[in-house]
């Protein structure tokens, strides 16, 4: 029985992320691999880069990576090859172009816009002329609660 | 039985929900007292109603009652009793239900701790909070019930996803959801005071408590998540910008600027339009977060449920709140008038500074979060938007907040001067100049993050120490600690607060920048070298858990040739959900944690073993208890208990002076 569960348990256990069968010797070209691979997304996991997936097609991925900078692929080639096979999707950082400008450019248009009305009403607040005093009404009224 | 009195409770619930929506916002509307009384019976009773109905589904999970569906498919006999009563909300039926819980359980507080609200306003906070109710009663009835039986009761469960049955994830929703719900007590708040037709200084004293205690479990739960995703996943990242994750992160921004403006308009009755607004887009965001997780738009680590019915009626209550809530607003937010007067130069400037950045990086995150989901639909284009642009995006607004804060924090109301809120402060930033340098001289080719973590935390540390000390006055030393030990409770909070702030932008830099990474194939009595470490694999075997089986190893860590302790990372495999977990062996220290995860066996022999230096990682989440403590200590402040007593006199001679 325990060899069964035994068996089982290791059939059933994924790759876990980064093995290291999979490190390259040249520690150069492994830094580079582990930068590049931290913005490649697992295609069928959730939200996850190649270098932290546990999926096997993770696995192929980061292996086709180092593939491709072993043979001498600039950073960009190798991405390229990739993104070719699978897609902009597994793009984490999506290119700076077409459409896309309007999600990168939204955080420094936003925050000239809200810094704009944050201004404006700034200064409408120190123009305003301070809120004069209680008339004699309210004077009236308050002496009323003051001496109740 | 007990589930159909559970059930029955439920609906019950929901009906007295009509009630305290409808009555007490006639009765406000027409000025009849007795119609707005009824507001508070009505939300204890709801309280009490739907308090039986969750007790009914947590008895039903813990005696393990699989005649009902949702136990059925969500726990299993052999499971540790605590996982047993975590599984309640460990699902999406469940879940719901502890959200309408926490919502009676909020309207309740604020009938039972506003006593000193006018009438009027009360009976309109408690039926818009009623209002809320309703929706959510309706969506659990009509499309998520947790109550439904199974015709044939199978013989076990299906069991819990492990990876929640964990003591970090089983408490992370209710925080996250009284984070959720509290806001939509401020949401009642805004809406009631929009209906009334006045927001002053007292209603920003009114609802900054409730402020707070969102923005605190919000900070809890959210710290809880991050914690769990470090220890559990298995490589020690704490924060992922995944969809669920910003889902609760938007509504923390957002809340946290409402505390801040919530300030000035107690203070200086100024910024009224824009605190209500940012109220309505508070819990517009929670209900936006509910919408992402549950109706898995987005699918993540954390979608159970994955209905697009489901996601549609949220949708429409997301749609129906909000969109009334900001027609209402546009309605009235001109009659809010705003009367302080400051110059350009002053406390208020520096919060609406603060405001700026909070929100509009709370924007950064939603336009993020959401813009693989617009390409999709409205370009045909399959993409991703991932912690790279977020990374790039949100940071620099949290380093700008950084910098700006102990400035803002220490310059005066109404008119202050840049140089004399600076000159207390030069020592400080010199200081934290003097230890980033450091920091970048200690460290040879390292990314610059680290250092400028280093500057930043600095920063904001000394700098609330300054804050507080300057309000101490200028006398000698002695009457200054004198005057320390007597200051405010909200000084102290803002004190640890900010703190917090700066501890947690500290480590996060810290944790990023500097840690280190080995990977390798290690056989049993291997001693490798990592940092100032050394490691050895003692030991691996298999072992049987309560509900799981597991390969557990035992590894020395050493430094200085001295063994300094043993952890035992294990890889689980839970057999009933066919899913394996990895359970990382951590050495806790104050300046670094010890990571150690062991993987697979390799078929030459030895095993996977990865081994970790996460430098400051227990101070990404000590920063956020200080945070929460922080709030807490707010939250305890004199003059918010006070301000309960010395209305309950002037209500009777007709509450509001005249404007």
């Amino acid at each position: 029985m325990k060899r069964l569960i035994l068996v089982l348990a290791l059939l059933a256990a994924p790759a876990w992320a980064v093995q290291p069968d999979e490190v390259l010797d040249d520690p150069a070209l492994e830094d580079r691999a582990r930068d590049l691979s931290a913005g490649l997304r697992c295609p069928v996991c959730q939200n996850e880069s190649i270098d932290e997936s546990n999926a096997g097609i993770s696995r192929d991925l980061r292996i086709l990576l180092r593939e491709r900078l072993v043979a001498g692929d600039s950073d960009e080639e190798a991405v390229q090859f990739l993104v070719d096979r699978y897609g902009e999707y597994i793009l984490l950082s999506p290119p700076k172009s077409g459409a896309n400008l309007v999600l990168w450019l939204a955080a420094p248009v936003l925050l000239l816009i809200a810094a704009g009305v944050g201004y404006d009403s700034i200064r409408s607040r120190s123009r305003a002329k301070a809120p004069e005093d209680l008339s004699e009404e309210e004077k009236a009224r308050l002496d009323e609660i003051m001496r109740s | 039985m007990i589930t159909e009195l559970g059930h029955f409770a439920l609906i019950l619930a929901a009906l007295v929900a009509v009630v305290q929506t409808i009555v007490p916002l006639v009765g406000a509307h027409k000025g009849w007292r007795s119609w707005m009384a009824l507001a508070d019976p009505a939300a204890t009773v709801q309280l009490i109603l739907v308090g039986f109905s969750f007790a009914a589904l947590t008895y039903a999970f813990v005696v393990s009652d699989f005649s009902l569906r949702l136990v059925f498919l969500n726990s299993h006999s052999d499971k540790p009793m605590l996982y047993k009563i975590t599984g309640v909300w460990g699902n999406h039926e469940g879940s719901m239900l502890l959200w309408v819980l926490t919502l009676a359980l909020f309207g309740a507080c604020a009938s039972w701790f506003g006593s000193n609200l006018p009438a009027s306003l009360r009976a309109r906070v408690l039926g818009v909070q009623a209002l809320v109710s309703v929706a959510f009663y309706a969506f659990i009835l009509l499309t998520s019930n947790p109550f439904l039986r199974m015709e044939v009761a199978p013989f076990d469960g299906q069991d819990l996803n492990p990876l929640l049955q964990d003591p970090g994830l089983a408490f992370h929703p209710p925080f996250l959801y009284l984070g959720y719900v509290g806001l939509s007590m401020t949401f009642s708040f805004a809406i009631a005071a929009l209906l009334e037709g006045r927001v002053d200084a007292a209603w920003g004293r009114w609802v900054r408590p409730w402020t707070l205690a969102a923005w605190l479990f919000l900070t809890v739960g959210i710290g809880l998540g991050s914690w769990w995703a470090y220890y559990e996943l298995g490589w020690g990242g704490f924060w992922f910008w995944d969809p669920v994750e910003n889902a609760s992160f938007m509504p923390w921004l957002l809340a946290a600027a409402l505390l801040h403006s919530a300030i000035v308009v107690e203070k200086r009755e100024a910024l009224k339009a824009w605190t209500i607004l940012l109220a309505i887009l508070a819990f517009g965001f929670s209900l936006l977060g509910t919408f992402i997780v549950r109706s898995g738009v987005l699918t993540s680590v954390h979608a159970f449920a994955n209905d697009p019915e489901r996601g549609v009626f949220i949708l429409m209550i997301f749609g129906g709140f909000v969109g009334a809530a900001l027609v209402l607003f546009a309605a009235r937010a001109s009659a809010m008038e705003a009367k302080g007067v400051f110059s350009m130069v002053s406390r208020e400037s520096a919060l609406v500074a603060n405001n700026v950045l909070l929100a509009v990086s709370a924007f950064v995150v939603f336009i993020g979060t959401l813009w693989p989901v617009f390409a999709e639909m409205a370009l045909g284009r399959v993409l991703s938007v991932g912690a790279p642009f977020f990374n790039a995006a949100f940071s620099p607004f949290f380093v700008v907040l950084s910098l700006i804060l102990p400035v803002g924090a220490i310059l005066a109301w109404k008119r202050g001067s840049f140089k004399k809120a600076m000159t207390p402060l030069w020592p400080v930033a010199v200081l934290a100049v003097a230890l980033g340098g450091l920091a970048f001289a200690m460290q040879t080719g390292r990314s610059a993050l680290g250092p400028v973590g280093v500057l930043l935390g600095a920063w904001v540390v000394g700098g609330a120490a300054t804050d507080l000390w300057q309000r101490t006055g200028r006398k000698g030393l002695s009457d200054r600690l004198g005057r320390l030990t007597r200051l405010p409770r909200a000084d102290w909070g803002k004190f640890t607060a900010h703190c917090g702030l700066g501890v947690t932008v500290f480590a996060v830099a810290g944790l990023t920048a500097w840690e280190a990474e080995d990977i390798r194939v290690a056989d049993i009595g291997d001693r490798w070298q990592i940092g100032i470490h050394e490691i050895e694999l003692r030991d691996v075997r298999q072992e049987q858990g309560p509900n799981y089986i597991t390969t557990k190893a035992d590894m020395a860590i050493f430094r200085n040739g001295r063994e300094v302790g043993v952890v035992h990372p294990e890889k689980r495999f839970y057999p009933v959900a066919e899913m394996p977990t990895t359970e990382a062996g951590i050495r806790n220290g104050v300046l670094r944690d010890v990571y150690l995860v062991v993987g697979d066996p390799q078929t030459n022999g030895g095993w996977a073993v990865r081994s970790y230096i996460k430098p400051f990682a227990n101070w990404i989440w000590g920063g956020s208890i200080l945070m929460a403590i922080g709030g807490l200590i707010s939250l305890s402040d004199r003059r918010l208990r006070v301000a309960a007593g010395a209305a309950k006199g002037r209500a009777p001679s007709g509450g509001v002076p005249a404007e």
